[in-house]
């Protein structure tokens, strides 16, 4: 399916005590099932709107957005969301996080046993196996966002969509989970829109970059075709030409075509 | 924004809490232990020190700890000395006010047998203790009863609550004795006069924190329940009072401060068997050290219920 999203001539403006705000305009962008796709920018060029705008928790001033041929008029737990810091509720273990979610999704189909094991098999997923009955402040960080992508996961959604998830993590941590991301994403074939403002967190994990202009009414500025094998190794990457010229595309558009509206 | 907040809040609470914490043990201990500025030296400073010194090994690690109590108890106890003092220089020239002494061997006696009773009208101080906790009790269950759904509401619907602000804070301000003569004209007898008073100074703190909290729960967790599709039931269950529990903690702790502070003046005018009332009868007795003992006994089982919620909501609190 060459057009599971279709955003069509989507724009976004909110209104403030100064008068009407716009933050996106003109955005026109297909994916693939089964594509990664990253945004990326500076900061306030409205991608985490966008993201937003696809998970439905807000709703677009202008055009059409479509998910599997149906309206995006809301959230659902079809498209699920990463939230960049984690979101996980403080009073629920890690297993009673997850819960929440499979529960919401499978409970009417399925008897309680089966959802408890998909909640157990999606932590294993993410190598907590071993953290099911902590409470959220009992781990790390890293952990933390591993929770939030079990969560997402585990509601088996048609598209997965994370907000600067590894952006609050050190980049040791960083690197591990990117890596354990790429294996999870080849083995379920979700279709992913990830915000990133890391170039290297882009190349590694897309198919295509999505790059923006600087806001206000930021658009698509330009989009990059990632066009290397997988599955990929970051080691042997890191010396890779194309590798490299991707990478250069990308911070050409950045620092150059896009200077930070501070430098500006 | 909102996250920084909270976290203040939270902080700032332990601190408090940490604090009072360390001084209410102590102003406890002081306080039961005794009147005279003799029994205070002999029996409370030297508990801690020995127990300290007869450790199992006198290492450095334990001298410290040992420095670290002296400070944290010395001070306290010095203060409430310094009080003793003051009072005791004040009073020992003669006049209208009882010595420490006086007042500690009055103490004695009356608590030697608390719970006698010669009519509706001479009853012992633990009974007069226990029927003003009750009205307290009962006046401030209905406030919750009342008080905690309205806040949910008035937290939720932003209509309701432009609706009903204005008139909250109107009647914030209003003293809850002059809500006395309503409830005795609604209620026709003198109690649940009383009750109503403290259901009406108690409920305000418990609508508007219970609100509070309910407004400042963080959009993250409701992005999650919404992103999730929860049921009104689940976010109620799983979302709101979790993360409202604090704030609603915070207001309880309030309310009972205030019907606590509220009951006294309110038994004084409905009369009865109570603390308040007690004080008035006392008065009226002219025992002077009997005020006075009122006035500690008052300020100790505040400063029981006081603490007894703060230790609730430091159990109670999560970090994310």
């Amino acid at each position: 399916m060459d057009k599971f999203v279709q955003i069509e001539k989507v724009g976004m403006s909110f209104d403030t005590k100064k008068g009407k705000f716009v933050a996106l305009r003109d955005i026109d962008l297909n994916i693939r099932q089964g594509e990664f796709v990253s945004l990326i920018g500076h900061s306030g060029c409205g991608k985490s709107t966008l993201l937003n705008l696809i998970a439905g928790l807000t709703l677009p001033t202008a055009g059409a957005m479509l998910c599997a041929n149906r309206e995006i008029a809301g959230p659902g737990p079809e498209r699920a969301v990463v939230f960049q810091n984690h979101s996980l509720l403080p009073w629920l273990t890690c297993f009673e996080n997850v819960y929440l979610a499979v529960e919401r999704v499978f409970a009417a189909n399925e008897p309680k046993a089966r959802l408890k094991e998909r909640t157990t098999k999606v932590l294993e997923m993410v190598g907590l196996a071993h953290a099911l009955h902590k409470y959220p402040g009992e781990i790390s960080g890293g952990m933390k966002q591993r929770v939030g992508i079990a969560r997402a996961l585990a509601m088996e959604p048609k598209v997965l969509l994370m907000d600067e998830p590894f952006g609050a993590l050190d980049a040791l941590t960083r690197a591990r989970l990117q890596d354990e991301l790429m294996k999870i994403c080849d083995a379920t074939q979700a279709t992913t829109v990830m915000v990133t403002h890391d170039v290297d967190e882009a190349v590694l994990l897309s198919d295509r970059i999505v790059m923006m202009t600087n806001g206000p009414a930021a658009t698509i500025g330009e989009i990059l075709t990632v066009d290397l094998p997988r599955p990929r190794e970051r080691l042997s990457l890191a010396h890779d030409a194309k590798y490299m010229e991707y990478r250069s595309a990308v911070i050409e558009f950045l620092y150059a075509k896009q200077s930070h509206p501070l430098a500006a | 924004m909102t996250a920084i907040t909270m976290d203040a809040l939270k902080v700032g609470a332990d601190e408090t809490t940490a604090l009072q914490g360390g001084r209410a043990k102590n102003t406890l201990l002081a306080v039961a232990d005794g009147g005279t500025v003799a029994d205070r030296k002999l029996k409370v400073p030297p508990p801690p020190a020995q127990s300290q010194l007869a450790g199992p090994s006198s290492t450095e690690q334990n001298a410290a700890q040992m420095r670290a109590l002296l400070g944290a108890v010395l001070p306290p106890v010095a203060g409430l000395l310094l009080l003793l003092g003051i009072w005791q220089l004040a009073t020992m020239n003669g006049g209208s006010i009882p010595t420490p002494g006086k007042t500690w061997d009055a103490a004695v006696v009356l608590f030697s047998d608390p719970f006698y009773s010669n009519g509706p009208n001479d009853q012992g101080i633990g009974w007069n203790i226990l029927s003003s906790l009750q009205r307290v009790a009962i006046g401030f269950g209905f406030a919750a009863l009342v008080g905690i759904p309205a806040g949910f509401l008035l937290g939720r619907f932003a209509t309701l609550s432009s609706m009903v602000n204005p008139i909250i804070s109107l009647l914030r301000p209003v003293s809850p004795l002059a809500w006395l003569p309503i409830g005795l004209l609604v209620f026709k007898k003198a109690d649940p006069a009383a009750t109503w008073t403290i259901f009406i100074c108690s409920i305000w703190p418990m609508i508007m924190n219970t609100a509070q909290g309910v407004m400042r729960v963080p959009q993250d967790y409701l992005n999650v329940a919404r992103v999730l599709n929860l049921s009104e039931w689940k976010i109620v269950t799983k979302i709101l009072f979790p993360s409202v529990l604090p704030y609603m903690l915070t207001g309880i702790r309030l309310s009972i401060g205030t019907a606590w502070l509220v009951i006294v003046a309110a038994e004084m005018l409905t009369g009865g068997v109570g603390i308040g009332f007690w004080v008035w009868d006392e008065w009226n007795n002219l025992k002077v050290e009997h005020i006075i003992i009122a006035i500690f006994v008052i300020g100790i089982v505040g400063l029981i219920l006081e603490q007894t919620l703060l230790l609730l909501a430091k159990r109670l609190r999560m970090e994310a």
